[in-house]
């Protein structure tokens, strides 16, 4: 049955009922992420006070994991944008037990990415030289250079996604502000804005969201554009490539894809949300976890054949690396990952369950975090005078934040789940937008 | 500045007169086991043949100073940049360690501060005092020996003269018991530098990217 047809009153009981009470579950969670993440920040004490020198860093593979990481998680941050925003403009109505995890997901992801860029610099302390204001050295940051087009896409697309994220909340949390214990009542007063619900406000509120559908999707799109440009921009060997940025945009959304996926399986497993998360939509998201692996599957092939059949010599000592070398293991589990897998089971229809699409969403992350690997690393390991040709792995320190990324994201998820419902339930209302 | 390769004979006295003028930092066995070595002229061995009958050809690298630079457009705090001689300069206290530059340089002669400097007891007592010691975290590269170029201009200021050809000597230069290398004004047709690039056997190390290095490799073409 679609939860469509469920009686309101019954929706709202079961998408509020997880706000309240701690299980046992999810206070060993807590603590496991906690102290990952802990380990993860110590980790990052010891590299700011020590240098550099602790990572797997070394000349002239400059930027390794913290770099893989960047894009790997600006990546899995387009799992909300484009799902949410494309299914709301398309007023797709199986979107609605879907939109607020995937864009909770893609606010998360986006801080957790954001860190990276700082993580990764020589002194981190200084970050805020890369913000243009004016200040005491007189000097603005360089408009050219890449990095700085990167903040600029960044900070504009968290302030969207959070926008886009707390738009929709604002009904909930006004009927949140009911009935509830006294803490709570005065947080989602202050944070739904004195809403009433209105039919000014709805018609607002429907505008914004719609508004801000279009702007952000134009937004992420043009956010892992620059992303791949940081690495386009540079006249290295199979990083100076015109394909890289709409490569890495469909790389960006395959990610964000099976990210959703994982998360919208826990969800529906630790929530007993069974009744809403269906399998209607784990079919829905199946399909276009699939064509996306097509997609992806075009764009890797059409990147590495030219590269091939061009047979630069300098671009063929990486594509050697990646196919034949030393990163040849990560190549090929990659494409086994991001398609092989993945094809099989999302494309055979008796395949085709919540479990296998889990699996398949499982492979399709892992894959994609190689995928980063293979176009970063390789290529810095083999630049254009092949005398200074090196190699590059990395140490405890960069695995140890990498792990930390992962239970960060476990921790604000919960803390998320705990606070507001992760399903929006005005959604399911009929309001008098709908009833027209 | 023109390296003749063919008088180079690979003895790396100018690597080791490099790290003397400009407070290299020494990243011992460890640290070089591990790529950290900082050398900011270093000397590229090239093969030819099968062994017995190997040809070495060796090739002092150093910064380039391209005149369009790929590091230079990349650095989002200005932290290396043309300055108005020509030279490609990199300002420590601006960096902050994006890493960008040294992976857009073809060359790869970027070098970074891993960790705070160190050096091996007696090295710390015969510091250049007209070279920073650069701190951890920033980027760092053949500067041509701006402070020889400084000094040079402001002894010929105090002459009342013009700065003549051969004036400015950088340690790597003035180490080369082959003479293989010159450094002087490619602007001043005159200079031997000049002349020695419009030599017959001069080319520039990776051209074809249009980076428009400064620096000249003499050989006999084969």
């Amino acid at each position: 049955m679609a939860p469509e047809l469920l009686p309101y009153q019954r929706i709202r009981e079961d998408l509020f009922r997880p706000l309240s009470g701690i299980s046992r579950n999810y206070a060993v969670a807590t603590v496991i992420a906690f102290v990952v993440g802990i380990a993860g920040l110590m980790a990052w004490g010891y590299q700011l006070r020590r240098g550099m020198g602790v990572t797997g860093l070394q000349r002239p593979v400059f930027w390794g994991f913290y770099i893989v990481d960047f894009v790997f998680w600006i990546g899995i941050s387009h799992a909300g944008t484009l799902i949410s925003a494309i299914l709301r403009l398309t007023s797709a109505a199986w979107r609605k037990p879907v939109t607020r995890a995937a864009e909770a997901l893609t606010v998360f992801a986006l801080m957790i990415g954001g860190m990276f860029p700082i993580i990764h610099l020589g002194r981190a302390w200084l970050f805020y030289w890369l913000i243009p204001y004016p200040n005491s050295r007189l000097l603005w940051p360089n408009f050219r250079s890449p990095l700085l087009w990167d903040l600029t896409a960044i900070v504009t697309y968290v302030i969207g996604s959070v926008i886009y994220l707390y738009l929709p909340l604002i009904p909930d949390m006004a009927q949140l502000a009911e009935h509830n214990t006294p803490w709570r009542r005065r947080l989602y007063r202050a944070l739904s804005l004195g809403w009433t619900g209105s039919d000014r406000e709805w018609h607002a509120l429907e505008r914004a969201m719609k508004l801000m559908a279009c702007i952000i999707l134009a937004v992420a799109v043009s956010v892992h554009t620059v992303v791949a440009w940081d690495f386009a921009m540079a006249v290295a060997p199979m990083w100076h490539s015109s394909i890289f940025g709409p490569y890495f945009v469909v790389g960006a959304i395959f990610s964000g894809i099976a990210a959703l996926l994982i998360v919208m399986s826990a969800l529906r497993k630790v929530l007993h949300l069974e009744r809403y998360l269906t399998p209607y939509h784990f079919r829905n998201l199946s399909k276009l976890l699939l064509l996306m692996s097509l997609l992806w599957l075009y764009f890797t092939v059409a990147e590495n054949l030219t590269v091939w059949y061009g047979n630069d010599p300098k671009e063929m000592a990486v594509f050697g690396a990646r196919t034949r070398g030393p990163y040849a293991p990560y190549f090929w589990t990659m494409v086994v990952l991001n398609f092989v897998i993945p094809f099989i089971l999302l494309g055979i229809r008796r395949l085709r369950a919540i479990r296998t699409a889990t699996i398949a969403a499982v492979c399709v992350v892992v894959g994609m975090w190689l995928e980063r690997f293979v176009i970063v690393v390789p290529t810095l390991a083999n630049p254009r005078l092949p005398v200074s040709s090196s190699s590059y792995a990395p140490t405890w320190v960069e695995v140890s934040i990498t792990a930390a990324t992962f239970a960060a994201m476990m921790m604000l998820y919960m803390i998320f789940a705990k606070l507001f419902p992760i399903i929006a339930v005005w959604e399911f209302k009929p309001h008098p937008q709908e009833e027209n | 500045m023109a390296i003749d390769l063919d008088r180079c004979t690979g003895c790396e006295a100018c690597v080791v007169a490099c790290h003397a003028e400009n407070n290299l930092p020494l990243a011992g066995p460890e640290g070089a086991a591990k790529g950290r070595t900082a050398h900011w002229i270093r000397i590229d061995r090239y093969y030819e043949g099968e062994f017995p009958d190997v040809k070495v050809k060796y090739m002092p690298v150093l910064c380039q100073h391209c005149d369009d630079a790929p590091c230079e457009p990349v650095c989002p705090t200005y932290a290396t940049y043309h300055n108005p001689e020509g030279l490609n300069v990199q300002v420590y206290n601006r960096c902050i360690g994006t890493f960008y530059c040294a992976n857009n340089c073809p060359y790869t002669v970027r070098y970074f501060n891993w960790f705070e400097p160190e050096w091996a007891e007696p090295l710390e007592l015969q510091h250049n005092p007209d070279v920073a010691v650069r701190m951890a975290g920033v980027m760092e590269k053949c500067t041509f020996c701006i402070q020889r170029i400084k000094r040079a201009k402001e002894s010929a200021a105090a002459d009342g003269r013009p700065l003549a050809d051969g004036d400015v000597q950088p340690a790597c230069v003035q180490s080369c018991a082959a003479e293989a290398m010159v450094f002087g004004d490619l602007n001043d047709p005159r200079s031997k530098v000049s002349r020695l690039a419009q030599n017959g056997r001069s080319t520039r190390l990776l051209e074809e990217l249009g980076t428009r290095p400064k620096v000249f490799y003499l050989q006999k073409a084969r």
